[in-house]
């Protein structure tokens, strides 16, 4: 599935990088703490954040993750959300709580790293 | 096709904050008509009758030609005016009675974006070239654009192949005992803005070398980690030394305070000393040397208390 069809179904608004929406997403992660993101998090996979500060785009693009949704509306800098446009990292936000996030879009058939893993 | 829709995208661009120019568009401001255009011109002269035009224009397999009179450019004609003139019955008639005196050209040495504007807005098959002089030099039809774009992109295209294949070739052509390629990378003291540049422009430039995949994803966590350290934990910053060698990488970090008084109790998974305010941001979970580790073949961590700390992490290719 790509970040647009989950853009659009869990009515997520797209702040950055419009251009990448049709990445693949190949699975998700989340977590607030950047070390567990840059341990676990893999290629193309979706990350679930509360974080909004401007480190968050460093660790998307060294991780080359397929993009970030930024919960519970926390707001986004400017200087993020040009970082995110430079560096081609969509950046996605939402009202909705980290929690219903990643069940919706589990519902969806995204799978946590661990299970994407073993294939 | 091609050149009507270019100068649209253009428009569009332009009305961006950040216009991001696609190649075919910085080529067509960047290329001269001289250097797409048919510089052998088929002409004719006003003088001559429609039916010799028919053969000009038969034998050479062209739509239209300009027309000549003493070297001057005085006309263009086309097989429209042609046509025009045999449903007329005129096939006696002569170039100048029927070609069209009212003509469009283009400037050698002016970039090929403004011949795709001409195409765009009269709908000509062909628009003559003339120097800034007033002298024809040249013909160039929309085909000549496309032709000529196709060709300056594959050769660029082969440039960017030789680039990066001298890249990934340069442990190969320089030769000595021990080939090394040193990268430095300052990184400041809490400066959260610029945290993980340094760890960026390494893994492009192992990109660039043609590093595998997996190892450039081993060296982007271990040196992000390594640099998100120096940002947070030091007291005037460090430095981030990269040795690239043909079989391994050598990552130094190296600062000078405040130290780590018990390096075994750092190591632990979930230990960290940052302050509240840095674990807000998400940093500091106390995973840093963990996610080190996990990515480094070797890892060596010292440190004096007052003197500083340096971290040697290497991996093989």
């Amino acid at each position: 599935m790509t970040l647009g069809e989950i853009a659009e179904k869990l009515s997520l608004s797209v702040q950055t990088a419009q251009e990448k929406l049709d990445t693949e997403v190949t699975g998700g992660y989340a977590s607030d703490l950047l070390s567990c993101v840059m341990a676990k998090a893999r290629k193309g996979n979706i990350w679930v954040t509360l974080q909004s500060h401007l480190n968050i785009v460093a660790v998307a693009s060294l991780k080359e993750l397929a993009g970030i949704i930024v919960t519970e509306g926390m707001p986004l800098e400017a200087d993020t959300l040009q970082k995110a446009n430079e560096e081609g990292i969509p950046i996605l936000t939402t009202p909705h709580t980290t929690f219903t996030i990643v069940s919706q879009l589990a519902r969806l058939g995204i799978q946590g790293v661990e299970i994407t893993n073993d294939k | 096709m091609v050149s009507t829709r270019v100068p649209t995208e253009k428009t569009a661009e332009v009305t961006k904050p950040h216009p991001e120019v696609t190649k075919l568009q910085e080529l067509v401001y960047e290329l001269k008509i001289e250097q797409v255009m048919t510089r052998k011109v088929i002409t004719v002269s006003p003088e001559d009758s429609l039916r010799h035009l028919k053969e000009v224009l038969r034998l050479n397999r062209i739509s239209g030609t300009p027309v000549l009179s003493g070297g001057e450019l005085v006309g263009i004609i086309s097989i429209e005016n042609l046509i025009k003139a045999l449903e007329a019955g005129e096939i006696d008639a002569t170039v100048g009675e029927k070609m069209t005196r009212n003509i469009q050209t283009v400037y050698a040495d002016e970039p090929i974006i403004q011949a795709v504007n001409k195409f765009a807005r009269f709908g000509f098959g062909r628009l003559p070239v003339i120097n800034r002089e007033g002298k024809l030099v040249g013909i160039l039809t929309q085909g000549d654009i496309v032709r000529g774009l196709l060709r300056q992109l594959e050769i660029d295209y082969h440039e960017e192949e030789i680039h990066r294949y001298r890249a990934s070739h340069i442990f190969e052509d320089i030769i000595s005992d021990q080939t090394g390629l040193i990268l430095r990378y300052k990184v400041q003291a809490q400066d959260f803005v610029h945290c993980g540049e340094a760890a960026s422009k390494l893994k492009r430039a192992l990109e660039r070398l043609g590093a595998k995949p997996v190892i450039v994803r081993r060296v982007a966590v271990a040196s992000y980690e390594a640099e998100t350290n120096l940002v947070i934990h030091t007291t005037k910053g460090g430095e981030l030394i990269a040795e690239i060698q043909p079989d391994k990488i050598r990552i130094v970090a190296v600062d000078h305070g405040p130290g780590i008084p018990d390096v075994e109790k750092a190591m632990q998974p979930g230990f960290s000393t940052a302050p509240d305010w840095i674990r807000e941001l998400g940093f500091g979970a106390g995973m840093g040397l963990n996610n080190i580790k996990a990515c480094s073949d070797v890892m060596n961590l010292t440190s004096k208390v007052g003197i500083g700390t340096r971290l040697e992490i290497i991996i093989n290719m």
